[in-house]
């Protein structure tokens, strides 16, 4: 058996003073209060929707009834079920379905194909393209809804599906063309350039290729786009007087309609919210950090 | 960069003329916008030049002034002028307090510090009119509000928080449910935007002797300007569109300029009228945007960036 | 002014599975100039982060001038720090970086003035105290960190790894710069680098760093030219050192170690006796052979493979007694890939170690 020693590292053979556990108690103390801070933030934020999801399970006489206990004591449907057989209740939420998809659809045809124009290639007319994007978004809705009224009850589009798709579309295009544009420009332009060299037209390559690595990016832009439709509330209620979507359908019978039914109503405006964000939350902040971008 | 060739031959080609040159160019980057660009010149051009056209024209067509004074003349309208100002200019400061704060808590990586972010995103997906409906539930006489007063003893009846005799009550709910709907908005921009400036430039101060409120003020907030410059714009102009939120709290008793162009435009029927309103409200928000522009823009340090 | 004493420091990152650091412990003297070199990963940078203050040990102490810092905040250990990265702040001029930490401590406007205006002498700074950092170049932006750094005036300069983002020839000349620099002002200074040149010419002591533990903290010719393991010998210098195995062998009073087949025989000291008949692991530093056409006594034989002529020498790879090793000769010396040489390794030379741990013999020398 070989005997080894490794040359030891030396320190001073001195007093040191005893470890100063002041600052660490001080810095425990602080994370503490760190968590309490985030709970009340947290209470503040989602406790509304905790009651609004009570008030909608509630039966007619919780709701009647005062004080209201905080706590769940009687789940019924009845106050959901009232609202859906509504008169244009189920109609205005398949209206919002199919306007959410038909939008989403519309604008990933329309702004996917510009998105990657921006990604790829280098065009004059491409910064102030991007800068035309962005003041657009910044334009109220307000300012194009009524006008666009007029126009789609000469064109006939008037209370039309269509004619709320495309509004939606088009108040959803710049923020998808950026997001596909960001989302294509984080595809590596080598993979493409690969599969072009490996005998695939250009088109070829971006389907085979490109598609699949955006897939995941685009699946965020539509989901946005079609929570965004789903939402919008001042388009749709100017635009339609019969096949009006949720909100617009909730909106214009606000006045008439009992407690619970808007009730019922703004906790199904809510739970499309809640799958959004929870499906959403990791693209969340590369979705807007490209948009400001 | 791959630089396609359709932008070497300037802009592209009229349709049916051909460049002069042996292999045909297809001008692809422009085939791809066409799409988008139409969309958006019939939709967004179209809509406004057609408004600006409405807001001035009387129902034969001739140029008139008739429509502007009519709006100037109904105090209503001059109550939705001031409670949209007064609204954004309350909302906007706390949202951006509030959101910084979150956004602190955040970076502070506190535990379950993914589960607190889900929970304060989710009133980003949140229409305002839900979200005037959801605080309705809270604020409403017989509400949610109400019953913790009374179960607490602190009021007999609870407080008629929406009564339209009450109309600082009425502005603080509304208050209320904007801040809580549209501060998420804020929060993920501010926290993309921390999450972008190198931790070197905090540890960096740190060792240098700052305390976290010297750091916040001399290294964090300048870097995040150019977010909030950007945040700050959208959510002023967003805020002067809150509407359903009041509607949904309010009813009519909360004037508030979008709110307005509603009511003319599908209760009253007049479109002009409406339009003049709308114009009111892009005539703000680019007003907003001008002042915005100009306050934050950034010092002289060519490019600004690292 | 102060020492730094560091006892048992021992750190795992949340989610890690294997330390950081691994129960460190290691003084630095009061004006002393201390380099921690190691590959990354080696734990040297988290341990100058709990020096500073900005990682918090698991256990383990640090003191500071006398006084326990280990979990006091970074800004309450009066240190100064120049990071990688520079990090200096973009949105404000270099005047305003070069004072900002004397700033945060509430110094008057004139005294901080009169300091910024040292520092950017010393730096040659002083035609850029009014631009932003945006318009300089890397070099200068690294100055404006070492200014800002040296202003302050702590009692422990901290270093991470400054010199890595430069290019070749501003990292030389930038070197000599901070050594001097550093000697007229005197400041304990801990410095992190995985450029064992770099180590090796500014430190007064080099502490060589691998899998969080400290495995050799020497002088630099002592770490140098005698490694306590085969892993310090193989990362300092260039070439590293070469590395031979064999078996002591030998008769009556010489010790010798044996190559293997070819025979070759090197001769080993005599205080290894006890370990005839053991296998072994020998050191040498490539520009510690002699080298040459002619057979000379005691000279064993090499085999050319490749000849590499480096400007101020040439380094001639090969075969020795089966094994290869690198061996450096004077730049006129001339080979060619198939060439019979002669190297004689002086028993001076060799460098012993254990074949299992790598760890250097002891009594060996």
């Amino acid at each position: 058996m070989t005997t080894v020693a490794s040359r030891p590292i030396r320190v001073a053979d001195v007093e040191l003073p005893p470890v100063d556990t002041a600052p660490l108690r001080r810095l425990r103390r602080r994370r503490a209060l760190l968590q309490v801070a985030c709970i009340a933030v947290t209470l503040f934020m989602g406790f509304p929707v905790y009651l609004i999801t009570l008030a909608a399970f509630s039966s007619r006489q919780t709701l009647n009834a005062f004080p209201k206990s905080l706590l769940p004591s009687a789940i019924s449907t009845e106050t959901l079920n009232a609202f859906l057989s509504s008169t244009g209740v189920l109609p205005a939420f398949l209206n919002s379905v199919a306007i959410g998809i038909g939008t989403l659809a519309l604008a990933l045809l329309i702004g996917a194909p510009a998105g990657y124009a921006i990604a790829r290639f280098v065009f004059r007319g491409r910064e102030s393209y991007q800068l035309l994007l962005l003041m657009t978004r910044a334009l109220p809705i307000v300012v194009l809804s009524i006008p666009l009224a007029q126009v789609f009850l000469t064109a006939g589009l008037y209370d039309s599906v269509l004619a709320v798709v495309l509004v939606h579309a088009a108040l959803s295009l710049p923020t998808t063309i950026l997001i596909t544009a960001s989302v294509f420009v984080s595809v590596p332009r080598d993979v493409e350039e690969a599969a072009q060299l490996f005998g695939c037209t250009r088109f070829e390559a971006f389907r085979r290729v490109v598609v699949p690595m955006a897939l995941p990016g685009i699946a965020a832009a539509a989901i946005f786009t079609f929570v965004l439709s789903w939402n919008e509330v001042l388009a749709a209620a100017v635009l339609t007087l019969n096949n009006r979507t949720l909100p617009a359908q909730v909106l214009t019978s606000l006045s008439d309609s009992p407690l619970a039914f808007r009730f019922a109503g703004g906790f199904a405006l809510v739970v499309p919210a809640l799958l959004f964000i929870l499906l959403m939350r990791r693209y969340l902040l590369n979705m807007w950090g490209s948009t400001i971008r | 960069m791959s630089t396609d060739v359709g932008q070497a031959s300037g802009p592209a080609p009229a349709a049916g003329a051909r460049p002069p040159r042996a292999r045909r160019q297809l001008p692809v980057p422009y085939l791809l916008l066409v799409p988008s660009a139409v969309f958006m010149a019939l939709l967004f051009g179209w809509p406004l030049l057609s408004g600006i056209m409405e807001a001035f024209q009387n129902p034969r067509g001739g140029f008139t002034l008739a429509n502007w004074e009519r709006m100037a003349g109904e105090p209503r309208f001059w109550e939705a002028v001031r409670n949209t100002l007064l609204l954004t200019a309350v909302v906007i400061p706390i949202q951006f307090v509030f959101a910084l704060a979150m956004a602190l808590l955040l970076h502070a990586k506190p535990k379950f510090a993914g589960f607190y972010f889900y929970v304060w995103a989710v009133p980003l997906a949140i229409s305002d009119l839900a979200a005037g409906l959801v605080w309705l539930s809270v604020f409403t006489d017989l509400g949610y509000l109400n019953s913790v007063l009374v179960n607490l003893g602190l009021a007999e009846h609870g407080v008629s928080w929406l009564n339209y005799q009450n109309p600082t009550s009425l502005f603080l709910t509304v208050v209320v449910a904007e801040v809580w709907r549209a501060t998420s908005l804020v929060l993920i921009i501010v926290v993309a935007g921390m999450q972008v400036i190198p931790k070197d430039y905090d540890e960096a101060a740190q060792v240098l002797g700052a305390t976290f409120w010297q750091r916040l003020w001399h290294v964090t907030l300048p870097l995040l300007r150019p977010s909030l410059q950007v945040a700050l714009i959208l959510r002023t102009i967003l805020a002067f569109e809150a509407f359903a939120v009041a509607q949904a709290l309010t009813g009519r008793n909360f004037p508030l300029l979008v709110g307005e162009t509603y009511e003319w435009s599908v209760n009253l029927q007049n479109r002009a009228v409406a339009s003049a309103v709308a114009l009111v409200v892009l005539g703000m928000s680019m007003v907003v945007a001008v002042i915005y522009l100009r306050a934050l823009r950034q010092p002289d340090s060519v490019g600004g960036a690292r | 002014m102060a020492e730094v004493r560091l006892r048992n420091l021992v750190k795992t990152y949340p989610g890690g599975t294997t330390r950081a650091t691994d129960d460190v412990s290691l003084d630095v003297e009061d004006g002393e100039f201390m380099v921690l070199l190691g590959p990354s990963g080696c734990g040297k940078t988290t341990l100058l982060r709990m020096v500073a203050g900005l990682d918090l040990p698991d256990s383990g102490q640090v003191v500071i001038g006398g006084r326990d810092v280990t979990y006091l905040p970074p800004r309450d250990r009066n240190l100064s720090m120049v990071f990688q990265s520079y990090a200096v702040f973009p949105h404000k001029r270099v005047r305003a970086n070069i004072g900002f930490g004397l700033q945060m401590r509430g110094m008057s406007r004139d005294k901080i003035a009169e300091k910024v205006r040292w520092a950017a002498e010393l730096l040659q700074l002083q035609p850029y105290l009014d631009r932003y950092p945006a318009q300089l170049s890397g070099g200068q932006r690294q100055r404006v960190a070492v200014a800002r750094a040296i202003v302050m005036d702590a009692d422990v300069l901290l270093m991470d790894e400054p010199l890595s983002n430069l290019d070749a020839l501003l990292r030389l000349s930038f070197r000599a710069e901070l050594k001097r620099l550093v000697g007229e002002i005197g400041t304990t200074t801990l410095y992190v680098t995985h450029d064992q040149v770099e180590a090796l010419s500014l430190g007064d002591r080099v502490a060589v760093m691998r899998e969080g533990v400290i495995v050799q903290c020497d002088d630099p010719i002592t770490v140098y030219d005698v490694p306590a393991s085969e892993f310090v010998g193989g990362f300092l210098g260039s070439p590293p050192m070469n590395f031979l195995s064999g078996t002591l062998a030998g008769t009556n009073g010489t010790v010798e170690l044996d190559l293997g087949p070819e025979g070759t025989r090197l001769p080993a000291p005599a205080s290894l006796a006890t370990f005839r008949g053991k296998p072994v692991r020998a050191g040498i530093r490539a520009e510690t052979i002699g080298v040459s056409h002619e057979q000379r006594p005691d000279a064993v034989r090499f085999v050319v493979e490749v000849f590499e002529p480096l400007g101020s020498a040439v380094l001639i790879t090969g075969d020795l007694g089966g094994q290869r090793i690198k061996v450096q000769a004077p730049a006129s010396f001339r080979a060619e890939p198939g060439d019979e040489l002669w190297l004689s390794l002086e028993c001076d030379s060799l460098r012993w170690y254990d074949p299992d741990s790598g760890v250097a013999l002891v009594g060996a020398s």
